[in-house]
């Protein structure tokens, strides 16, 4: 073959030249420089709202209810000190984060050997199950809301991080199976037997051969069920009253009562709690796709 | 050929009790109630259809599962078509690719209550920035007007959410061989139908799973309409997850809720068999 097909750039150009055959010249360039600039554009979209949140936090309040301008003119952290030397605020940050990890646990103890399962074998009503993952994915939290109260009210554990680790089970456990069960089909199946044939024990190949072999996977799903759980405010919300109210709670409290309280506090908390998911981000760029899609894709 | 193993049921079991404890015994409780009263909270009494026919017989219900299939219905319009454009507009290979993946990703990480507190604060007629700039030109965003609340709504849906519909289609377009596009500049395609007969047959599955998933979780909106107009203006922006919170916390009416879920997550479950299907 004469012309090179494996660069990619070379398909760019190619949609490029396809435009500009189309009709008259002039749609074919202005379609380019739509093209060109299009992405740039609609980034800026995105992040103009958030730019204009990190300058709320930044300015006192004073500048925020008297002035508006596109950086903070004075600046100043006593946003963020008000934030740490208050136990309510911080301990609401924390509380998320705690019952957002304590899920990820849980969901990757039981996720693992389901998906290995789902991967591995074939047995009765495996079509059905999945597909009941699936239905557990589709159940509004807000349907569940009061029967999981008196489950939670009976077991004892309403207002516990473990409470609401429990509640986002309902969707971060089958996303978790989903993406799971792709990353295990993708180790071939030959190394469950060669481990079989050099007398490694099942739990033994399981933790020291498969588990590093799907590390990256497992990565991947703590994230996404990391994210799922540190976004989700209902079922946060209702499961808990005092010692382990999630900062969702105090920022929809705020939100309600938006001239009651300082402006510039109430954006540096959603500031923070915007700040995991985008740390976190660089690491699963290339699985993003596959994350959202809930492993359905390849 | 997978092996048949029966006992490999046991792999799956953990999951199966951590996701049947909030989903088959909330459902059952629900079934449970719909169909009786309760008296005095632990006298509960068969009362058969009862709650459903009321439900379904009460105008409210019906206007916000209308207001409901609206929202999803605007928002996918909207979300769909732009996505993809934005998806095609996107280079396939270069230095920039993973600084727009990064940036294009940014607001799903964001909480849903965060993303309605910030737009809450943007619009404001006298603090916010997009507000303030608005009412230079005399244009005040008043939540009071019906049409100004669903927009602000539906905007905000569109920048939170027009992500998910660019990153599943994107990635779609990457996998479709060069070869194809090779092709069809041989056969001098024009763009459209580079489009119509190469990239979209290529995308359709994955364009269906975005699609569902957007139907799913636009259904069940709630932080955004909730902390951004509390449903106003009257009860122009109260869709079915809020309603059913709101009679949830205020009565704790647990007959007539639990119709409602049922009914709310049938059409749900209905509705994604459709699209299933049609994938």
């Amino acid at each position: 073959m004469g012309v090179d097909l494996s660069s990619a750039d070379e398909v760019d150009r190619i949609k490029g030249d396809i435009s500009s055959n189309d009709s008259k010249r002039d749609t074919g360039k202005y379609r380019r420089i739509v093209k060109k600039y299009l992405p740039l554009l609609y980034v800026i979209f995105l992040m103009l709202p958030i730019y204009s949140l990190v300058c709320y936090s930044f300015k006192t309040e004073f500048e925020i209810k008297n002035s508006i301008t596109p950086i903070p003119m004075i600046g100043t952290l006593a946003n963020y000190k008000a934030i740490f030397g208050d136990r309510q605020s911080y301990m609401a940050l924390f509380n998320s984060l705690l019952y957002a990890v304590m899920n990820n646990a849980i969901s990757l103890v039981v996720a693992v050997p389901a998906a290995y399962g789902f991967s591995r074998y074939s047995f009765l009503g495996d079509k059905h199950l999945f597909f009941w993952f699936l239905v557990s994915r589709m159940t509004p939290p807000a349907t569940v809301a009061i029967p999981l109260f008196q489950l939670y009210s009976a077991l004892g554990i309403i207002d516990t991080h473990f409470a609401v680790a429990l509640a986002h089970c309902l969707f971060t456990v089958p996303i978790a199976v989903w993406i799971l069960e792709g990353f295990i089909s993708a180790v071939p199946r030959e190394l469950d037997e060669i481990a079989q044939l050099d007398g490694y024990s099942f739990p033994h190949f399981f933790i020291k051969i498969l588990l590093p072999a799907i590390a990256p996977g497992i990565g991947v799903t703590a994230f996404f069920c990391f994210i799922f759980s540190w976004v989700e405010i209902l079922l946060a919300n209702w499961v808990t009253t005092i010692d382990a109210v999630p900062f969702g709670a105090i920022i929809l409290r705020a939100g309600m009562a938006l001239g009651l309280n300082p402006l510039g506090w109430i954006s540096a908390m959603a500031v923070l709690a915007i700040i995991p998911g985008v740390l976190l981000i660089y690491f699963v760029r290339d699985h993003l796709a596959k994350g959202f899609a809930l492993g359905q894709i390849e | 050929m997978k092996p048949i193993n029966n006992r490999s049921l046991f792999y799956i079991l953990p999951a199966l009790i951590v996701v049947g404890g909030s989903t088959i015994i909330p459902l059952a409780a629900i079934v449970n109630f719909s169909v009786q009263d309760v008296f005095y909270g632990n006298d509960f009494i068969w009362v058969g259809p009862k709650w459903f026919i009321q439900v379904l017989s009460s105008k409210e219900f019906y206007d916000t599962l209308l207001r409901t299939f609206a929202f999803s219905a605007t928002v996918m319009i909207i979300e769909v078509p732009l996505g993809i454009l934005i998806a095609l507009s996107l280079p396939r290979k270069g230095r920039l690719i993973p600084f727009y993946i990064i940036a294009i990703a940014i607001p799903l990480m964001i909480p849903w209550v965060v993303v309605g507190l910030m737009w809450l604060l943007i619009i404001h007629p006298q603090w916010g920035s997009l507000g303030a700039l608005l009412s230079l030109i005399d244009l005040q965003i008043e939540a009071n007007n019906m049409i100004v609340a669903w927009s602000i709504i539906v905007f905000v849906d569109v920048w939170h959410w027009t992500s998910l519909i660019i990153l599943l289609c994107y990635s779609g377009l990457l996998a479709i061989p060069d070869m194809y596009y090779q092709a069809a500049k041989i056969d001098g395609a024009k763009r459209w139908n580079l489009f119509r007969y190469v990239e979209l047959p290529k995308i359709k599955r994955v364009l269906m799973i975005a699609i569902l998933l957007r139907f799913l979780d636009s259904f069940m909106v709630y932080a955004e309409p909730f902390i951004l107009t509390r449903g106003g203006p009257g009860k122009s922006t109260v869709f079915l997850s809020q309603s059913l919170m709101l009679t949830a916390s205020k009565q704790f009416d647990l007959g007539h809720s639990a119709a409602v879920s049922l009914i709310y997550l049938s059409i749900i479950v209905l509705f994604s068999w459709i699209l299933y299907k049609v994938m």
